[in-house]
């Protein structure tokens, strides 16, 4: 289908000698030499179930790799990019792989940080298109453009971690799943393995890449790769001598497995398919279609519509203006709301002030009359003593002056009167009482 | 928590056995002849200067809109008006979407104040169509390029000057589109009258700050930079245009019989048709498309974006967090 022939009229002219920009490929190719190519793939799989060895296996390469361990409480990602060069090609290439799948315990959140990863890449990148003043072409593009998502090589069906987390990813990245460690299934349990596999992936509408179809150089040998998947890999960095030539293999008791070997397993068609065929592909594909996906529903959160109600087109500039007073009201509401707050709360603070101070000032009252109110009692118990004192005084003097004039009427019996009339008075004094 | 690291690669690249990492430039090859290309060419000048003559030989058929509208009247319009034409062609399985952009009118009227007014709005509008285009939610797979890639300007072969319009022309146009200007119906000048009006045509250019494609300030290395040189100590190209065709020397070539002799339009010791061709199309063609795209529709936009206070970074863009881990807050947040 020629997508220029669809534009109207242009009308097909012949030339009538040569002209010379059948060079307009090569040319084209040039500039991507002179600037270099990005490459990015993700792996997801169980820790130890191959994913560094196979990376280093596909590119022929030592990348450096760390053991990890199984206790990481989460799924973690760890990106690493080297700068690549054959003849005078340059590939930055960026391996990410995911650390602790599926070794936590409850495995329901495990997606989560891969596509998060996924989806900041895409942020990143959209960020920079909107930037007003930005350099696309200079953008270490990061977005992940291939999945390999390494299966268990269990030899029954898949599991349930693997379904949610393909379908989870499948509208974000293209994903080639691999059978992981193949060297452990039979040939004839492995055709059962990848049968199963892929019907439980249709049946669970796991849309997985497809090599392309629409390019008659490739269509045929994409075709028949179609119908290999998922291949079944075995990765190996160690060589093993196999008749006269040293060949990358893993050493067995009981037979030797070699990696580039077709009979034993699909390695060689994973680098086919990845590097030499389809590379292009997967790059184009990530940015015409798992990115427009990603920038549109962006958008679209964002409020952004290309027509409103009345399908009439709406100018981003307005939706934009719209945005942006919306965005400002709030930011005005927000405040004033604040402001309020903030009165509120002082006034709350006075009252308390407030009733605070009254309530001291009341205690205070009160203490004021209790201390009044003891201060009384006290006046008036002193009164009652003196008045005690006073009435004894008299009472005493009452009973002297009776004691004298007694003494001076009985003369001589004054001694033993004294005596009596002294018992007497006393007598007489508490009688009284 | 993840660990970004580049490797000590970033300064030496690891070398390493073959496997086919080449076959992605086949790959691209491949996609892009699948998809074929767009180029737009404008070509500016008075009446007379052999504008469409030009085009047709570069192009090898008849593409200017002289040869192919039928109801073409051979007249000075009143004003300038900008036609455009395109045409599919085809070479060697390569595809492309030729458009002609031609303007009649320019420079012919008594009064030629402001001709380029037209001619730069037709430029800035199909830098506009295209940042409409781009910033749709819903955006089509392979965005209509109707931007003018190129845009030749023919100066009479006076043998003195610029002439004021040329100036005022280039002035302009020269900041929003590449010019390559040529010297037009140059088999009327002596190989000395040409190089020495060459001479001044880049003396004028220089003292008025035109620069002319291609760019010394968009040289991208050192290589580039000696190879643009050579092609800027050479321009203007002194051209002849013609379709017909002549024998010499046993061979049939493209040229001009005059009673003097036959003027071999592609014969570099006659005129320098052949080394504008080769610039425009064989060596230079996708870097006037890249310089339109990447630095002249660039600002384009930052001008556009600019004057309609969009910047997106305002509404808090991203709600996913960022690489070092922190949430991209909302200006507000941070207002507040």
């Amino acid at each position: 289908k020629n997508e220029l022939a669809m534009d109207k009229g242009a009308r097909p002219l012949s030339l009538s000698g040569h002209v010379g920009f059948d060079s307009l490929p090569d040319q084209l190719v040039n500039k991507s030499i002179c600037q270099g190519f990005c490459f990015n793939i993700l792996c997801i799989g169980e820790t130890g179930i191959g994913k560094s060895t196979l990376m280093d296996t596909l590119f022929n390469t030592n990348f450096e790799n760390f053991e990890s361990s199984h206790f990481e409480p989460q799924v973690k990602l760890r990106a690493q990019t080297y700068d690549l060069q054959e003849s005078n090609v340059r590939l930055r290439l960026t391996v990410v792989n995911t650390v602790g799948f599926g070794d936590q315990m409850n495995k329901q959140e495990s997606y989560q940080p891969v596509v998060d990863y996924i989806d900041r890449q895409f942020e990143s990148y959209l960020q920079e298109e909107l930037k007003i003043k930005r350099s696309l072409h200079n953008y270490h593009d990061s977005r992940v453009h291939a999945c390999l998502y390494f299966i268990s090589p269990s030899g029954h069906s898949l599991k349930s971690l693997d379904l949610v987390t393909m379908k989870k990813l499948d509208s974000k990245v293209n994903i080639i799943p691999v059978i992981a460690k193949a060297d452990t299934i039979s040939k004839s349990e492995l055709h059962k393995f990848k049968i199963k596999i892929m019907s439980e992936l249709v049946s669970n509408g796991v849309q997985i890449y497809q090599f392309p179809l629409d390019d008659e150089t490739v269509a045929k040998v994409n075709t028949s790769m179609n119908g290999h998947l998922p291949f079944a890999v075995v990765g190996s960095t160690e060589e093993v001598s196999v008749g006269n030539k040293m060949v990358k293999a893993r050493q067995y008791p009981w037979g030797i497995v070699q990696v580039e070997n077709e009979n034993h397993c699909d390695f060689m068609k994973l680098r086919e398919m990845l590097i030499c065929v389809n590379m292009e592909d997967l790059r184009e594909q990530t940015h015409t279609r798992h990115y427009e996906l990603y920038r549109r529903c962006k958008l679209e959160e964002m409020g952004f519509k290309d027509t409103d109600p009345e399908c009439k087109p709406v100018s981003l500039q307005q939706t934009y203006e719209a945005k942006r007073q919306e965005f400002l009201e709030e930011l005005q509401r927000r405040e004033d709301e604040m402001r309020q707050m903030f009165v509120l709360r002082v006034k709350e603070k006075e009252a308390e002030l407030k009733d605070a101070e009254r309530e001291l000032q009341s205690r205070f009252e009160q203490l004021k009359r209790l201390h009044a109110d003891e201060k009384a009692a006290l006046e008036e118990k002193k009164r009652l003593l003196e008045d005690d004192q006073s009435s004894f005084g008299k009472r005493r003097a009452a009973a002297q002056l009776l004691q004298a004039q007694s003494l001076t009427a009985n003369g001589k019996k004054d001694k033993d009167r004294k005596k009596y009339v002294h018992v007497d008075t006393k007598a007489a004094v508490s009688s009284e009482q | 928590i993840r660990r970004k690291r580049r490797s000590k690669a970033s300064h030496s690249p690891l070398r390493m056995v073959w496997i086919c990492i080449e076959a992605v430039l086949d790959q691209m090859r491949c996609k892009t002849m699948k998809a074929g290309f767009e180029f737009n060419i404008m070509v500016v000048g008075q009446s007379g200067l052999g504008k469409s003559t030009l085009v047709n030989t570069l192009f090898k058929s008849k593409v200017s809109r002289k040869s192919c509208a039928p109801d073409y009247e051979e007249k000075i319009s009143k004003t300038v008006k900008l036609h455009s034409v395109s045409h599919l062609i085809e070479e060697k399985g390569v595809k492309m979407k030729l458009t002609v952009i031609d303007t009649p009118g320019f420079g012919d009227q008594i009064n030629n104040d402001n001709c380029w007014e037209p001619i730069v709005k037709y430029v800035n509008e199909q830098y506009e169509k295209y940042l409409r285009e781009e910033l749709h939610i819903n955006r089509k797979r392979r965005i209509p390029d109707t931007r003018v890639h190129c845009c030749i300007y023919f100066i009479p072969a006076t043998g003195h000057r610029l002439r004021p319009i040329d100036v005022e022309f280039m002035k302009r146009l020269g900041k929003i589109v590449s010019i390559v200007p040529v010297i037009a119906k140059a088999d009327t000048l002596t190989i000395e009258e040409r190089q020495e009006f060459k001479e001044r045509i880049r003396q004028d250019l220089a003292a008025n700050g035109i620069h002319v494609y291609p760019q010394r300030e968009y040289d991208e290395d050192p290589e580039e930079r000696i190879l643009n040189n050579r092609i800027r100590e050479n321009i203007p190209f002194a051209v002849v245009g013609t379709d017909k065709e002549h024998q010499v020397n046993g061979n049939k070539v493209l040229g001009r019989k005059t009673k003097w002799g036959i003027i071999e339009v592609e014969n570099v010791a006659h005129c320098e048709f052949a080394n504008l061709r080769d610039l425009l199309i064989r060596s230079h063609l996708q870097d006037l498309k890249d310089v339109t795209h990447n630095i002249h529709y660039e600002t384009y936009r930052v001008r556009r974006l600019n004057e309609s206070n969009l910047n997106f970074s305002e509404l808090g863009l991203s709600a996913v967090p960022l690489e070092n881990g922190t949430a991209d807050k909302c200006e507000s947040d941070s207002h507040l």
